[in-house]
């Protein structure tokens, strides 16, 4: 087994590349930066190969930290986390490398803040103590707002303050909530103690209490994946982010809130999340997502902001077949959420690309360009047909399994969330249609450059992991498979028996 | 080592280290009366009381670390880790105070070297207020610091301003110094008793407690809330803050709150443990403290009037501590106290480099660009920012956390939530400052050229910004220390009976 060590490394590298690229001059800034994630991907990769899928939590570290209340630094990870850590580590360095020619001012904070975020992200996914998650949760929060800030659109102070009100709101409900889970815990065993194991034994028996602390779970969670009403803060801030700001929200952090209803809300408080009613609001509500996120992308006259919008209606599938609780449904949940942050990531690149040449996001500012960058529009197909869910890419696979999964339980709603993927087509197609086929009116269009080296050597391992997860996602489903069993059964015990599980056994 | 207050040597010993600031203070005020109003004269005055501070906590040290304690009955003064804690956070403060006060009083030209002796008085009366076992002698010590404060005030005599502050700092002051005042009468009249532990045993053998008794209580606590600057008491504290000099304000805001604070908690703890109406009353101050304060801080454009506000909030937080009591209430506020001091402190001295004449006038939107121009300030300023939000990383962070924890661990869950919520207001106020100094470009390009530290406010500034990040990422000692002061302030009931 790969060392345990791996984890903290994960954490701490970036942490101290950080402080080397603010101290050294400016334009050396990238490359440093782009070296440490290369770093931090290659010591990332390994895990793969040797995470045991049936081994439960791994490369596990388990050291005291704040002796007085009982804290630890315990840190590990399991089939769920696993692909979020790799994900992270893989979009890293393509963020980096994305904002080569995009970042030209202050360069040295743009990229330090770039890997302090990394830490951030990362130790939300590892972290198996809940003081340490909440502090990672909200340590991610401050390089987000600045890069919004400081290098974000024209918008962007208003987009960043959003941003930041809506996710610390949340969040601190979430402080109070797990302050009175730990003193609950305590008061049952004696044992003073944040971790999440502790704290996962003691909470069946919370009673009544469990109804709050749920909802500040929910709440904090929700506003991050984000579920329709509380999604407003998304458009802004991803319309205004810089590209690798929008492709880290879109990739990564909105995964944070899904991880969360997985590790937290669901297997803490089962009582609460398998009452019907929750459910019926919380399946409500993203399917809301879906068809909603849908309608509202198909009517944007701006490219970034069609993709944040799509972006909602993905993240309900995600709730979907988390809420569904087979295993299909949370494989194929956990998938999406992958595949999510490739295409979407792509989507995202793809815009940025196209928005440095021409400075302009609306689509009717483009058309006909497939003659002027025919690589350009070729990758925009791929990228945008995977995010449409055709079969053959990623997006077919995870919501297949979702809806496939998700029909076991809620027929109906998944019956109308399969509109969702129709509704998807729509907008994504015309959108296509508009940008790269159609007349070429605009002689300004004329003008364009097709793609670099550089910008190819982005999108190149994202074309590579659509195809792979497209064509054979089972290596990715048979790790996260026991995982997922794992957490059914925590929540509804006997739930999984006899269910056929995505990509065969372990 | 085990004093006995009775005798007199024992009782001299545990009044160490205010005997030794008295020694200092009367050499001070010896030295200012033969000497000019000099910048030379003000700098060695300045040096003399970092000495006198310096010596005053290697003395308080040396109790603490002899274990120090009161034995045999109840006597006049206490000796126990609440006051040591307590004493150090008064010294810190006034010794950081006197920092940034170097450069600031030279610039202003307040060449008047009795400056520092009323600081020493100030930090005299409130290491008094820490030690009083006794409400006379809580009594004694809070006139003692308001007197100095009053007059540190209006120190800026030629400006309007600061004499209009220090006029309304002094009628409020006495007007809660004589509620203050007549609460001990009326608790005196009830019990027979103002030593603190003797009137916990009295409540304890009353049972139910009487009117007269509650009055009192009542009434000290409206006294307390004045010099705290609870809401609704609070109408002073923007005009005091904003009138006052800038370094007189970061005292008034962080050395004199913490002094009533910490006699407040001695007085409900240790001796009103027992009447339970103080829970209900100080339950409302702190609820209105942080919802008043945080919205009146939200409508402010200065940004001297902003942290004047923003104090007021924090008011309210170290309320929750108080009304969670115990020893883990107590603990949390010696935790906060020691990250606000720190942060709040840090804020202003800031603010003493971009301002001239009173700050008043600086408003949150005059810091933009400072980031570009000022990298290492911005830096600090935002630390201390992002301290005050209680963001995970700062000590604002371990102490809230810490309050919440002794909030929800005493059943105010509704406290605890009112807490939270009206943090996520304070970020409205707060994170302006970090966008106008990081994503705001600077109006021209002279803006911030005169901003600038002397050497000794960026000393300040670090030890502020090092402090903030130390205990926010490893406050294992601070809660050492904080466990110990907590325990050391108990419930009289079962302080007599174990001596017995």
């Amino acid at each position: 087994m790969y060392a345990p060590w791996v984890l903290t490394a994960l954490l701490v590298w970036p942490l101290v590349a950080a402080a080397v690229v603010l101290l050294l001059p400016g334009r050396l800034a990238k490359y440093v930066a782009l070296a440490t994630s290369l770093v931090e991907f290659a010591l990332s990769v390994p895990l793969w190969w040797t995470f045991v899928p049936a081994g439960g939590m791994q490369f596990m570290v388990d050291r005291t930290w704040i002796a007085a209340w009982g804290i630890h630094y315990t840190v590990g990870v399991d089939g769920i986390s696993l692909f979020l850590v790799l994900l992270t580590t893989f979009l890293m360095p393509l963020s980096i490398l994305g904002s080569w020619s995009y970042i030209t001012r202050r360069e040295g904070g743009f990229y330090a803040l770039l890997l302090v975020l990394t830490t951030g992200m990362i130790g939300v996914f590892i972290a198996l103590d809940l003081f340490l998650f909440y502090v990672m949760w909200e340590v991610m929060l401050i390089p987000m707002y600045f890069i919004i800030g400081v290098w974000g659109g024209d918008n962007r102070l208003y987009a960043a303050i959003k941003f930041f009100i809506y996710t610390f709101f949340g969040s601190l409900l979430m402080l109070v909530a797990i302050i009175v889970l730990y003193l609950h815990a305590a008061a049952v065993t004696g044992v003073y103690s944040f971790s999440y194991a502790h704290l996962l034994a003691q909470a069946p028996l919370l009673g009544s209490t469990a109804w709050w602390l749920f909802g500040a779970f929910f709440l904090a969670f929700a506003i991050k994946v984000p579920l329709f009403p509380l999604h407003t803060w998304l458009p802004d801030a991803h319309v205004e982010a810089p590209t690798a700001g929008s492709v880290i929200l879109a990739g990564i952090l909105l995964k944070m809130g899904t991880y969360g209803f997985l590790r937290f809300a669901l297997p803490l408080f089962p009582a609460v999340a398998l009452n019907q009613t929750v459910q019926l609001v919380i399946v409500a509500l993203s399917l809301i997502g879906i068809i909603y996120g849908g309608l509202v992308a198909m009517v944007q006259p701006d490219f970034k902001k069609l993709i944040a919008y799509s972006s909602v209606a993905h993240l309900g599938f995600v709730m979907l077949g988390i809420w569904a609780l087979t295993l299909q449904s949370v494989q194929g949940a956990l998938l999406v959420m992958i595949n999510h942050g490739i295409s979407t990531g792509a989507l995202f690149f793809l815009a940025g690309m196209i928005y440095e040449r021409r400075h302009s996001r609306l689509i009717e500012a483009y058309g006909g360009i497939a003659r002027v960058v025919p690589l350009f529009a070729a990758i925009l197909t791929i990228v945008s047909l995977s995010s449409i869910a055709l079969p053959g890419t990623n997006g077919f696979v995870g919501e297949f399994l979702v809806l496939v999964g998700s029909f076991r339980t809620y027929p109906i709603a998944t019956g109308l969330a399969t509109t969702g993927v129709i509704v998807a087509a729509a907008y994504l197609l015309t959108a296509l249609q508009r940008v790269i086929y159609n007349p070429l009116t605009d002689h300004e269009n004329e003008k364009l450059t097709d793609l670099t080296a550089r910008e190819l050597l982005v999108l190149v391992p994202l074309l590579v992991c659509i195809l792979w997860v497209g064509i054979y996602p089972r290596p990715f489903l048979r790790r996260m498979e026991p995982s997922a069993r794992q957490l059914i059964e925590q929540v509804r015990p006997g739930a999984t028996q006899g269910q056929p599980a995505a990509g065969g056994q372990p | 080592m085990k004093l006995d207050p009775s005798v007199y040597h024992d009782l001299l010993l545990s009044l160490l280290p205010e005997l030794v600031l008295t020694g200092w203070a009367l050499v001070l005020l010896l030295f200012v009366a033969w000497r000019h109003q000099t910048v030379r004269d003000l700098r060695i005055a300045g040096w003399l009381t970092l000495a006198a501070l310096l010596s005053t906590a290697v003395a308080t040290w040396w109790l603490w670390w002899n274990r120090a304690g009161v034995e045999g009955l109840a006597g006049m003064v206490a000796a126990d880790d609440f006051r040591w804690v307590a004493d150090w956070v008064f010294l810190g403060a006034a010794a950081l105070t006197v920092l940034i006060s170097f450069a600031y009083l030279e610039r202003e030209q307040l060449l008047a070297p009795e400056y520092y002796v009323l600081l020493v008085f100030g930090t005299l009366g409130m290491l008094v207020m820490a030690a009083g076992a006794d409400l006379m002698v809580i009594f004694l010590g809070l006139e003692l610091m308001s007197v100095a404060v009053y007059v540190l005030a209006g120190f800026d005599r030629r400006r309007a301003r600061s004499a209009e502050a220090a006029l309304k700092y002094f009628l409020l002051g006495a007007f809660a110094s004589g509620f203050l005042l007549y609460g001990i009468a009326l608790l005196y009249g009830a019990t027979g008793t103002t030593n603190i532990s003797l009137l916990g045993a009295q409540v304890a053998f009353m049972g139910q407690p009487s009117v007269m008794l509650l009055v009192g209580l009542a009434l000290l606590i409206v006294g307390f809330a004045f010099k705290v600057a609870a809401v609704p008491f609070h109408m002073w504290a923007p005009d005091v803050y904003d009138g006052a000099p800038t370094p007189v304000t970061a005292f008034m805001a962080t050395g004199v709150k913490a002094a009533a604070f910490a006699a407040l908690f001695r007085v409900l703890v240790a001796g009103f443990a027992g009447v339970a109406a103080w829970h209900d009353m100080l339950w409302w101050l702190a609820a209105i403290t942080m919802i008043g304060g945080n919205l009146f801080a939200l409508g402010q454009r200065s940004l001297k009037r902003m942290l004047a506000y923003s104090s007021v909030a924090h008011a309210g937080y170290l309320l929750v501590a108080v009304t969670a009591g115990g020893s883990s209430g107590t603990s949390a506020f010696i935790v906060y106290v020691i990250a606000y001091t720190l942060m709040s402190l840090g804020a202003f001295a800031v603010l003493t480099a971009k301002g001239r004449a009173g700050e008043s006038d600086v408003l949150i939107d005059d810091l933009a660009g400072l980031a570009a121009r000022r990298p290492w300030l911005a830096f600090a300023l935002a630390i201390c920012m992002l301290s005050l939000l209680g963001f995970p990383g700062t000590a604002g962070f371990i102490g809230k956390w810490y309050i919440l924890i002794a909030a929800t661990s005493a059943g105010q869950n509704t406290l605890a939530a009112i807490l939270v919520l009206t943090s996520v207001v304070s970020a409205g106020y707060y994170l302006p400052v970090i966008m106008a100094m990081y994503m705001k470009p600077e109006p021209d390009e002279a803006a911030h050229v005169d901003v600038r530290l002397d050497r000794w406010g960026r000393a300040a500034v670090l030890a502020v910004v090092a402090g903030l990040l130390l205990f926010g990422v490893w406050p294992n000692r601070l809660f050492d220390l904080a466990r110990s002061a907590g325990q050391s302030v108990q419930p009289a009931a079962t302080a007599t009976t174990t001596g017995q």
